[in-house]
């Protein structure tokens, strides 16, 4: 992401957008700058802002007039007056940064927008998390820290010695070389995205098990941890395994998605397998 | 994509929070889903959803041509149509409803419908357990939020993460929510007024614009 400078007016209104942070005020240049190693090319500022197209001229004689007379004015905060915000071609291994950041750009590996794959989502459908299964969906950097591959790769190597079976459509998985120890491409582990999704699925007795190693390894990473569980419902539509089993681990299970089990199969010549 | 799972707060604040979202599955049930995806949105329009999104666009989003009087005179108004229009792609579709009652009523709709899509709803877990059994369907998946893990302090406060949060894909910045929680405070803005801004950054459509305005109205004279 770039901001042009001819563009810019320096209006600041961009500087509390950016999810990372990495947008500032240069003074000594009264321009917008962006830290190019903490930006993670989300896009938030060039898509989220509104824009005004002004002549930026024009806006900062008033902006300098109304500073000289220390005239306060209180424009609307989530636009850009001069629309100077560039979105430009990311060489490798930059280019994942826009992948993993901006929920509008498609996983190749996925076929799906975000970071992570249908989960049980679509499992009245896809079957992916049977009966006495338990599938983990490990999110690192959200909400608005960020993180790098190398702290990822902290986890998914601690995550490898357990032995769980990693969700092959996932897109860390697709960055991994050897999954048995659970390592990422090296030329990527210093690349910072917004987050990443890590899935797993066990069988449920690894439960505390895998809980406690999530726990443990992100007490050792320099980000933010957010997991998420599932399981297959029974006959009844209860789950009497996994949610007495998160509560005597002292988790507070207050929000879930739930599939309505609403789903089948309708295509004439459905893929193989599950999904 | 966990876009709804991990919004924060504790189970009495998602009572104004149910998301309703249908998604095909690749390979199995993704042939017209681009229509049954329309008509799943036509349906949830007819019960007052406060959101709608089709994972490129929200009710609420940004304008690329203003003019300078938008200053002055904005209009933050929900357009749902453009959101049912602008289904192209077998995506996530997402309906967000500020009650019970209303979801409940839609996902009757739903049923009836018999669209063979995966449907799901996210808030509280006990509130979607009412919701399947008032509906007469039985659950058959459910995935927790365990909440997060921030052993280095790197998170902001309730407030702001309880409005950060509504964009699972994080692209509205706790700078961001804090500035609107401070504009409202010294009445530079109308609750409503920020609510807007916060959701015009979530190109899912996926934020609740009422729960934030709730939660921008309470937070008024309160410490984080």
């Amino acid at each position: 992401m770039q901001i042009d400078p001819k563009k810019c007016v320096a209006c600041a209104n961009c500087v509390p957008v950016c999810p990372m942070g990495a947008i500032a005020i240069d003074a000594a240049t009264n321009r917008a700058v962006i830290g190019y190693d903490e930006c993670v090319e989300c896009g938030t500022c060039f898509r989220g802002m509104s824009q005004e197209r002004l002549n930026p001229t024009a806006v900062r004689a008033v902006r300098w007039l109304a500073r000289l007379f220390r005239f306060r004015f209180e424009p609307e905060p989530d636009v850009c007056p001069t629309a100077a915000f560039v979105m430009d071609d990311l060489p490798w291994p930059r280019i994942v940064r826009r992948v993993f950041s901006d929920p509008l750009v498609e996983h190749t590996t996925t076929g799906i927008h975000g970071r992570g794959t249908e989960e049980v989502k679509t499992n009245d459908v896809s079957d992916r998390v049977g009966i006495g299964e338990v599938g983990y969906v490990i999110e690192f950097g959200r909400p608005g820290v960020g993180v790098r591959f190398r702290e990822i790769q902290g986890m998914t190597v601690a995550l490898a010695a357990i032995g769980p079976t990693f969700e092959p459509k996932n897109p860390i998985t697709h960055l991994m070389v050897d999954q048995a120890k659970g390592t990422l491409k090296e030329d990527l582990l210093d690349e910072k995205i917004l987050s990443a999704i890590v899935e797993i699925k066990t069988a449920i007795e690894a439960v505390p098990e895998v809980l406690r190693t999530v726990s443990a390894v992100s007490r050792q990473i320099d980000t933010v941890v957010a997991v998420g569980v599932s399981t297959r419902c029974d006959e009844n539509g209860n789950d009497d395994l996994l949610a007495p089993l998160l509560v005597s681990l002292d988790y507070e299970v207050a929000r879930a998605k739930t599939n309505m089990g609403l789903g089948r199969i309708t295509n004439l010549q459905p893929a193989g397998g599950t999904e | 994509m966990t876009n709804t799972l991990h919004r924060y707060g504790d189970a009495e604040s998602f009572h104004d929070d149910y998301i309703i979202f249908a998604i095909a599955c690749k390979g199995k049930n993704d042939e017209g889903a681009v229509d049954k995806l329309r008509i799943f949105l036509g349906i949830c329009a007819r019960y007052g959803p406060v959101n709608i999104g089709n994972s490129s666009l929200g009710s609420y989003r940004p304008a690329k041509e203003l003019g300078p009087s938008v200053h002055w005179k904005r209009e933050h108004v929900a357009d749902h149509r453009a959101v049912i229009e602008g289904v192209h792609r077998a995506a996530t579709a997402a309906a967000v409803f500020d009650s019970r009652d209303k979801a409940e009523a839609c996902l009757r709709d739903l049923i009836e419908a018999d669209l063979g899509l995966s449907v799901n709803v996210s808030t509280s877990v006990e509130g979607a357990i009412r919701v399947a059994t008032d509906c007469g369907i039985k659950r058959h998946s459910v995935e927790y939020s365990l909440g997060f893990t921030d052993p280095h302090d790197h998170l902001p406060d309730r407030q702001v993460l309880e409005l950060s949060t509504m964009c699972g894909h994080g692209m509205i910045s706790a700078n961001l929510a804090k500035k609107m929680i401070d504009m409202v405070r010294e009445a530079r803005r109308k609750p409503e007024e920020a609510a807007a801004i916060l959701a015009r950054f979530c190109p899912c459509g996926a934020y609740n614009p009422v729960r934030a305005r709730r939660m921008l109205e309470q937070g008024v004279g309160k410490r984080p």
